[in-house]
């Protein structure tokens, strides 16, 4: 008798999706996480086909963009890997904005249009929303708007400067996408309307600006002034190198101003993203499969429903060893999983160990830690403040220090009691972005006599730079007019020294 | 509150922009790509695109970033027997996956190179840029398929273009008949008994009712009168069906001359010659047969690979191929079964007195059998006696044959111009 009213409540029994169902599960997985209080944008569901999740790709993912080539690059790479069967497409692309845009793909069935709605539309939904990155780097009502205003304007110099002019700044601005961001300094979000009305008014500004500047003729006795200004420009080290050169490179038109602002904004935007990888895959994951799963317990989907999900889900969370032909570095959904899993067994269930290490959390409501750990944390302090010795022995992590001129790596801690800490950290720094991307700052500007600039690269771990530094060098001058050197400052002092200079280029 | 949208009907080529934009960044290795793909193919496969191969170090996006060497640190997952202090040997390799640093993967040395596809428009275009043609022919010679309209009846629903007026018209008498077949009856009616009052006796004749009965036979003329002379639903249309064209066949001979003095490059130049041929017979014929003669002294037939690739040398005496063709078009494609096309290349080298017997052979033999006869001469020389006996031959049969100067790709075109033209003037009348 309970067997068959459960049975009549089941949202779905094939294995085929319809718009309907796709509302039916949308509207039960949202009263759920309503439940636990995920706190979301509203979502705005899309069903395409296989060709535009290329398309999606191609535009890192964006519902539009400037064009490119190096946007038809990556098409004609994702498309040919596909044809040739050499990679699946993500089953989802969710997109930070306000409504959330997330993709399903047509292909899919009912039971993964469920995981990935659980998935995308609240799990990550959720944390675009309540994560302090995105919260204080991003504008999600703002976003759509933006690209829209980049596309046109980029078009706009297209038509009435040429593309090729335009592709070449663009290439150089590409080139620095890294490096366009302030990691210390909070920015004021973006906003498309207000961007669009202040263009005109900006392009003349900051043209006055970078005039003002070089405007100082040059007193009689030189060398007094030179030495002065060599020492007052710019006052400080600047980190972001494409504001630095939208600010002041002299001989940027207004137009290549504004491009490199728009290439700026568009890697503050992905800032966050490449900064929470773990938490936010791990979160979707941790989201996903409790939504599902409370589905499950409702009775509201069946027996194989549940069955197929468990296997993608735990496809999805798995993590190979080291030693496997599948490894490929850490899973971070398979570590932010775990890690949030481990979080709620630790407010739960705690261990005498738990009670050592996390004092705080031990017997605290789950959902409020959960809640917190989501809010204010990136990847790297995530793993400092809850990567459990339980979770290290369990995924028997160990750590490795490489020097190049020895030929043994050796292993500097595994999971047992002297390595805990350590192990967490060294983990901890593989996601900070500092460690992971060189550390190059504009140091000083000649402004006086040739205009030349210099960066500096202090080197992390005696770690050199890589064979494109000349490269990138030249779409440093291109931008700047005037020679570049690049000085790699180790421990001991100088320890490499780039230049570009006008042949060079 | 979620909004649920099917996005799949909107465009899917959303990245055809960026696409030609990248095409464009790498014309050159395209162009070169294609180019080396045109002179291995056959000239009869070009109905596929072609893989296009760019090195990894053409198409990087430099950036900064980590590079070999210093001290790197790495946390990974699975240790089975490894305990603090324990000192692994690196594999012989160097780098490999104990030595990265996090980097993102897309370092390294040793990448694939970078492989796409065109498609096979995009093939022949590149093809025909070399070529200088003409837009529109570019666009004809890549459709494969011809098709002519054929009546297919005639049906109710048409532009007004299509109006089959004597159809129609003769529908529109139908329905006036029909329609006005009461009013007509009555009418007749009528005036019958007006003409039986009018016949009978003054005394007798009921005037009022004539009145009445002329009033009545009026309203009925004018009833006839209003039936509509032409209505919508009268109106009939021709209709047309797209039928791929009757099949017919066509037989092309490559003649060329293979002698020691024909370089490889000169050989590829006459490639894109019979490339442009066999492309405008396929637009016209649903079967295209090739055959190739090379010759020296003596004529041969050969395969397509025999044909473009290999050498031979000594003199060169050209009536030899011409007899061969002219003997196997006797043996296999009458000219009443097959449109015959023959495509000579050469560089003008021949033998004194052979040049005389050419003319003749194709002045009295060849050039009625074929639609069409070109000769190009790829050479940076002067004429020889050659190209003067064909000269003759041009000033006879302007409208069949056709030669032409040669020394490079962009001149090729001119020779089929008029036959183009008139082959294109001809289909379209059709």
């Amino acid at each position: 008798m309970n067997q068959a009213k459960t049975k009549r409540n089941f949202l779905s029994t094939g294995s085929d999706w319809t718009f309907e169902l796709i509302e039916t599960y949308d509207k039960e997985i949202g009263k759920i996480a309503a439940e636990f209080g995920l706190d979301t944008y509203p979502n705005q569901i899309e069903v395409i086909s296989s060709e535009q999740m290329m398309d999606a790709y191609a535009s890192v993912g964006m519902p539009l963009g400037y064009h490119h080539w190096s946007y038809g690059k990556q098409f004609l790479d994702v498309e040919q890997n596909y044809k040739r069967g050499r990679m699946g497409l993500a089953y989802e692309i969710v997109i930070n904005s306000s409504p959330c845009i997330a993709y399903l793909m047509e292909e899919n069935n009912m039971m993964m249009q469920a995981l990935v709605i659980a998935h995308a539309c609240y799990g990550h939904n959720s944390f675009f929303k309540g994560n302090y990155l995105f919260k204080t780097w991003t504008d999600a009502t703002a976003i759509i708007d933006y690209l829209v205003f980049a596309k046109k304007y980029v078009q706009e110099c297209e038509e009435k400067y040429g593309i090729e002019d335009v592709e070449l700044t663009l290439d150089s601005c590409h080139a620095l996408m890294n490096f366009g961001v302030d990691r210390y300094k909070r920015p004021v979000p973006l906003s498309a309307e207000e961007e669009k009305a202040r263009v005109t008014e900006r392009e003349h500004q900051l043209q006055q600006q970078v005039n003002d500047l070089w405007r100082t003729i040059p007193k009689l006795d030189k060398s007094d002034a030179d030495e002065d200004m060599r020492e007052s420009f710019p006052s400080e080290p600047q980190e972001n190198l494409l504001y630095f050169l939208e600010k002041h490179a002299p001989l940027l038109k207004p137009w290549q101003r504004e491009l490199v602002r728009i290439v700026r904004k568009m890697a503050q935007y992905f800032y966050p993203q490449r900064q929470t990888q773990v938490m936010n895959e791990g979160w979707a994951s941790f989201w996903h499969y409790t939504l599902v799963n409370s589905l499950y317990d409702k009775g509201l989907v069946e027996d194989g429903f549940i069955l197929e999900f468990l296997q993608s889900h735990t496809n999805v969370v798995y993590q190979p060893a080291f030693d496997s032909q599948y490894y490929s570095g850490i899973n971070p959904y398979a570590l932010g999983f775990a890690m949030y899993n481990d979080i709620k067994r630790i407010c739960e269930n705690p261990t005498q160990e738990d009670r050592d290490w996390f004092p705080d959390y031990v017997d605290k409501p789950w959902l409020e830690v959960l809640d917190f750990a989501m809010r204010n944390f990136k990847d790297e302090s995530f793993i400092l403040q809850f990567l459990s010795p339980k979770l290290m022995r369990d995924f028997r992590f160990f750590g490795l220090e490489n020097d190049v001129l020895d030929p043994f790596v050796e292993v500097k801690e595994i999971h047992n009691d002297e390595g805990y800490r350590l192990l967490r950290d060294r983990l901890a720094q593989q996601y900070n972005l500092s460690y992971r991307e060189p550390n190059i700052q504009v140091q000083k500007v000649n402004i006086l006599g040739d205009r030349s600039l210099v960066l500096k690269h202090t080197m992390n771990g005696d770690r050199p730079l890589n064979e494109d530094t000349v490269e990138v060098l030249k779409h440093f001058r291109r931008l700047w007019g005037f020679d570049v050197r690049l000085e790699s400052w180790g421990k001991d002092g100088l320890v490499k020294s780039y230049t570009c200079t006008e042949e060079s280029e | 509150m979620s909004y649920i949208i099917d996005r799949r009907l909107n465009g899917k080529h959303k990245s055809s922009v960026n696409r030609q934009r990248f095409l464009r960044r790498y014309q050159k290795h395209i162009k070169k790509a294609v180019e080396e793909a045109v002179n291995e193919r056959s000239i009869k496969d070009l109905n596929r695109g072609e893989q296009i191969t760019i090195p990894q170090q053409d198409i990087h996006e430099p950036s900064f970033g980590h590079g070999q060497g210093g001290t790197g640190s790495i946390v990974h997952p699975g240790n089975k027997e490894f305990n603090t202090g324990d000192r692994i040997p690196k594999p012989p390799s160097g780098g490999g996956q104990g030595s990265g640093s996090g980097d993102a993967s897309d370092q390294g040395e040793g990448e694939d190179d970078f492989v796409f596809q065109i498609s096979q428009e995009e093939f022949l275009d590149y093809v025909f840029e070399d070529l200088e043609l003409p837009n529109l022919l570019q666009k004809e010679l890549k459709e494969i398929k011809e098709f002519s309209l054929k009546h297919a009846g005639i049906v109710s629903d048409g532009t007004p273009s299509k109006l089959n007026i004597v159809r129609s018209m003769r529908n529109a008498q139908a329905r006036r008949i029909v329609m006005s077949k009461g009013a007509r009856r009555m009418l007749e009616e009528v005036e019958e008994q007006i003409e039986e009052i009018e016949q009978a006796e003054t005394a007798l004749k009921d005037e009022k009712l004539l009145q009445e009965l002329l009033a009545q036979a009026e309203q009925l003329r004018q009833r006839i009168e209003k039936t509509p002379f032409l209505d919508s639903y009268d109106l009939r249309y021709n209709h047309h069906v797209k039928e791929p064209k009757p099949s017919s066949q066509a037989v092309m001979f490559c003649i060329m001359d293979v002698s020691g003095s024909m370089t490889q490059e000169t050989k590829n130049i006459a490639k894109r010659f019979y490339i442009l041929l066999y492309l405008f017979l396929r637009r016209n014929y649903e079967k295209i047969e090739v055959v190739f003669i090379r010759h020296h002294t003596s004529a041969k037939e050969v395969n397509e690979e025999e044909f473009f690739y290999s050498r031979e040398t000594g003199g060169t005496i050209v009536s030899s191929a011409l007899k061969l063709m002219d003997k196997i078009i006797q043996d296999r494609y009458p000219s009443s079964a097959w449109n015959i096309y023959a495509a000579q290349a050469s560089d003008g080298d021949n033998w004194d007195d052979d040049s005389e017997t050419c003319r003749k052979i194709i002045e009295e033999s060849i050039i009625d059998q074929v639609q069409y006869f070109t000769y190009i001469e790829i050479t940076p020389r002067n004429h020889q006696s050659l190209w003067y006996a064909y000269e003759q031959v041009q000033s006879i049969h302007p409208s069949y044959f056709s030669m032409r100067h040669i020394t490079d790709l962009t001149d090729i075109y001119p020779v089929f111009r008029d036959l183009f033209q008139r082959r294109l003037h001809e289909s379209s009348k059709n």
